[in-house]
């Protein structure tokens, strides 16, 4: 079972197969580290314990390929032997994320940290520990509580040559951020004519956790969607989020990297290779026929647990991590769409303008004739978080009622 | 020699802040040892009622960097505080930011230029007395009211005028407009709508320069950053929080407050609890300053002295300069709540004016070259217009340019190639 962690919530028990509470790919029957070219209907699911990839002969899937995660970053070929060669290291995600981190701050001496008990506390949730005491106090900042403030230092920062991660030490706290997440880390760059580039990461972990209440269990995805020029990811295991750290430190683009409380305890074994996953993205996590299931951080796990129901029950559900909350990746979408005709949004933000209803009406304008049925989108209740575990429970999409979404899905 | 600041030594170990109880002559203190050249925390507070707006109070508060000029001048008797060139240089900077703001305002009105414009006109010195004392690798981060500071900078007229009009060939490409002036080669960094907003990106253009030093051992980075606001600013919270930071860290930085007594409407004293708002600084630990706004000479003095402390390490100012704007808050507004008296008052202490008898009177100009500088600047407002007239308005394909530097960020579309990758994308669409 989940050790040292207290907040995990039964989905991610659920997922530990083994004792040792480790994510193992293989036995969810899916390759997270591959989004697949699926074209005109037919699929290529090529799941290899290996991770190696069979491309195939379309020139235009394989041009999709190199957009494609690699284990191995910056060559042309993914070969298989490279990736399989060396074993890996089993990390846990927060310390996937710090690896990724630290690898960016050693690579490039521009990018810094600034949060608040980012230095010498370690991180909240300990995402930044040892690295004050490698690169110092200056280049992990411990900042006092200011986050609209500290947030335009980084973005400030950013416009003059650095490469800032702001933390937010809970990603509600950003709300007090949003005068400058909005008018300035989005803004400033088309306002100046293109002339500053703010490659700024602004991260932090939200989500709904294990009764830490209404203010502590926000979804600011929804909040920052619209605000034009920038991106946003949601990362859900220690390969993408490690991978999705690199990115978006290496990006040019102000990128907001959604981490969720209840997930920076699980363990994955990661190639000892350096590698990034594209910000721009979907995941295919579990290939199928009959439904189309889209989701994102903690929901990817209820989701497979739904699946394993499912599976159960004789359907076939495909399910996607789409990773990039903007922009929507709609060529992994599309094309699954295109293939079960059935839509279903798994998502934990609110019923109201969250990242489910932007995403419905992308759907619906871009594939509605491939749709045989009308979409359906799981969301929270429209409510502050309750304290009470079992409204709580109540308030965020559960298995069985994904089960239950499915089944009159695919009547 | 007294001069407006006499630091103490700097020490690198945190001190223990307690404003209220040091006393002038702690020289274990970072900031500057008070004197009577300015008023820092040592002051004790004169808690007078401000129930109507009492105009010799005010004078009475402009303290004794008057004195320091005043004591230069007395001492050695032709020394001047500046010389021919740097006078006629401030002349003509001034004269630019005026005849620009004029020629903004009949522009306005003849429908060349649109939304909110917000002049300088009266507030000049504040421009020139600090901007002209900065390398071309400072920056300067200022608010909507931000065209003068773009032209002390540097930024050429043409470029202010056409981003007026909203031509391609503004500083911003005619995206930003008057409230978002930008300049990457002149490191000006905005231009921004909401007041208080600016501060914190140049409390973060100074930590990128404290970093580049320390972090990046590029020992001779001595860049300065200056951040211009108004006195409505100074109640808001980006305001305290980035004097914190920038004090914290000893980042190099100057806070100006271009205190103009109005914020639109709303008068300093019906808005603020204490008024006097260089005292805010010792409360952070920096000296707090205030300087005769109108004086292009006293604010170069304390100037000087601000950016030298920023530049030696010694860590940020808050500098206070008593101004006034001869306009309203923007074109659109009526100017309905000013005192006529006050606004007379300010009138007679133009800022153009006084240097122009400065230099007069000392014989470091002449009434023809003053003239001469006039009339240039006249010629170069002129040439600035008929640019931005002739310039043509952006096409629609840029419309989406420059929304992210990578636009793959825009994301990919259905067909699986990157949205970016469509040549007319730029133009516009639905889609997300």
């Amino acid at each position: 079972m989940a050790t040292g962690f207290h907040g995990v919530g039964a989905a991610v028990a659920a997922l530990s197969s083994s004792p040792s509470n480790s994510f193992d790919s293989k036995k969810l029957l899916c390759s997270p580290r591959r989004s697949f070219p699926v074209r005109k209907g037919a699929s290529f699911v090529v799941d290899r314990s290996d991770g190696s990839v069979n491309l195939d002969n379309n020139p235009k899937a394989r041009r999709a390929q190199q957009l494609i995660v690699n284990a191995v970053a910056n060559k042309a070929d993914s070969s298989p032997a490279s990736s399989s060669s060396k074993p890996g290291h089993e990390l846990l995600l927060f310390e996937a994320l710090r690896e990724g981190l630290e690898e960016e701050m050693d690579r490039d001496p521009r990018v810094c940290v600034m949060g608040e008990d980012v230095g010498h506390y370690g991180g909240s949730y300990k995402v930044t520990r040892g690295l004050a005491e490698k690169f110092g106090d200056l280049r992990v900042l411990d900042t006092p509580i200011a986050e609209n403030s500290f947030t335009g230092m980084g973005i400030g920062a950013a416009m003059t040559g650095l490469r800032p991660v702001v933390e937010g030490m809970n990603m509600g706290f950003l709300l007090l951020a949003f005068n400058q997440i909005s008018n300035n880390c989005g803004m400033l760059h088309y306002t100046s004519g293109g002339q500053f580039t703010i490659p700024i990461v602004i991260r932090g972990p939200g989500g709904v956790g294990r009764q830490l209440g209404a203010e502590h269990s926000q979804r600011l995805e929804s909040y920052f969607q619209s605000i034009p020029g920038i991106q946003m990811v949601a990362c859900s295991t220690p390969y993408n989020a490690k991978g999705l750290m690199k990115a978006a430190i290496r990006s040019e683009n102000p990128v907001i990297l959604f981490e969720h409380v209840l997930l920076y305890n699980l363990k994955e074994r990661l190639p000892d290779e350096d590698y990034i996953c594209n910000l721009e993205e979907a995941e295919m996590v579990r290939p199928g026929e009959h439904v189309t299931i889209l989701t994102y951080s903690r929901m990817r796990y209820h989701v497979m647990q739904a699946a394993k129901t499912l599976v159960n029950k004789g359907y076939d559900p495909e399910v996607i991590d789409i990773r990039s909350l903007k922009p929507f990746d709609l060529h992994t979408i599309g094309n699954s769409v295109k293939k079960t005709h059935r839509v279903l949004i798994v998502e934990e933000c609110m019923r109201t303008g969250g990242i489910g209803a932007s995403l419905t009406a992308a759907i619906t304008e871009n594939f509605h004739d491939y749709l045989d049925a009308p979409i359906m989108c799981l969301s929270s209740q429209d409510v502050p978080t309750p304290y009470a575990g079992t409204l709580e429970e109540w308030t965020v999409v559960q298995p069985a009622q994904i089960v239950t979404a499915v089944e009159q899905l695919c009547k | 020699m007294a001069t407006a600041f006499s630091a103490a030594k700097f020490t690198a170990q945190p001190f223990p802040l307690n404003p209220a109880s040091t006393t002038s002559h702690d020289s274990s203190i970072v900031f500057a040892k008070p004197t009577s050249l300015f008023l820092g925390s040592t002051r004790k507070l004169r808690l007078t009622s401000y129930s109507k707006f009492n105009l010799s109070r005010r004078s009475g508060t402009v303290d004794a960097v008057s004195d320091v000029v005043k004591q230069k001048k007395s001492k050695s008797s032709p020394s001047l505080l500046i010389t021919k060139e740097e006078g006629l240089e401030l002349y003509e900077d001034l004269v630019l930011g005026r005849a620009f703001e004029d020629m903004c305002a009949q522009m306005y009105y003849r429908g060349k230029m649109f939304g909110f414009v917000h002049l300088y006109n009266g507030q000049e010195a504040v421009s020139t007395g600090f901007i002209k004392l900065l390398k071309q690798q400072d920056s300067v981060v200022s608010t909507y009211r931000d065209h003068v500071h773009a032209l002390s900078k540097g930024v050429p007229a043409r470029a202010v005028m056409s981003e007026l009009f909203g031509k391609t060939t503004g500083c911003c490409r005619g995206q930003g407009g008057s409230m978002h002036m930008f300049s990457r080669e002149h490191n000006v960094l905005g231009g921004f709508a909401f007041i208080g907003e600016g501060i914190p990106v140049a409390t973060g253009a100074a930590f990128t320069s404290k970093y580049k030093r320390e972090v990046l051992k590029e020992a001779d980075c001595d860049h300065v950053t200056l951040a211009f606001f108004g006195d409505g600013t100074c109640n808001n919270g980006q305001f305290f929080e980035c004097l914190n930071m920038a004090a914290l860290w000893k980042l190099p930085i100057v806070f100006v407050v271009e205190n103009n007594l109005w914020a639109i409407g709303m008068s300093h004293l019906r808005a603020t609890s204490d008024p006097h708002i260089y005292k805010k600084g010792p409360a952070f630990g920096m000296p707090g300053i205030h300087v005769d706004g109108m004086d292009v000479l006293k604010v170069r003095e304390v100037a000087k002295e601000a950016i030298g402390r920023a530049r030696r390490g010694e860590g940020p100012t808050l500098v206070e300069c008593e101004t006034y704007r001869f306009r309203g808050h923007s074109l659109a507004d009526p100017d309905e709540l000013r005192d006529p008296a006050e606004k007379a008052h300010y009138a007679a202490r133009d800022p153009i004016t006084a240097l122009k008898k400065y230099l007069i009177e000392n014989s470091l100009a002449s009434e023809a070259e003053l003239k001469t500088i006039e009339k240039k600047i006249d010629e170069v407002v002129e040439d600035a217009v008929e640019f931005a007239d002739e310039s043509p308005v952006p096409a629609r394909s840029q419309l989406l340019e420059n929304v992210f530097a990578d636009p793959k960020g825009f994301g990919i579309g259905p067909d699986g190639r990157y949205r970016c990758e469509d040549p007319k994308f730029t133009e516009g669409t639905a889609h997300v």
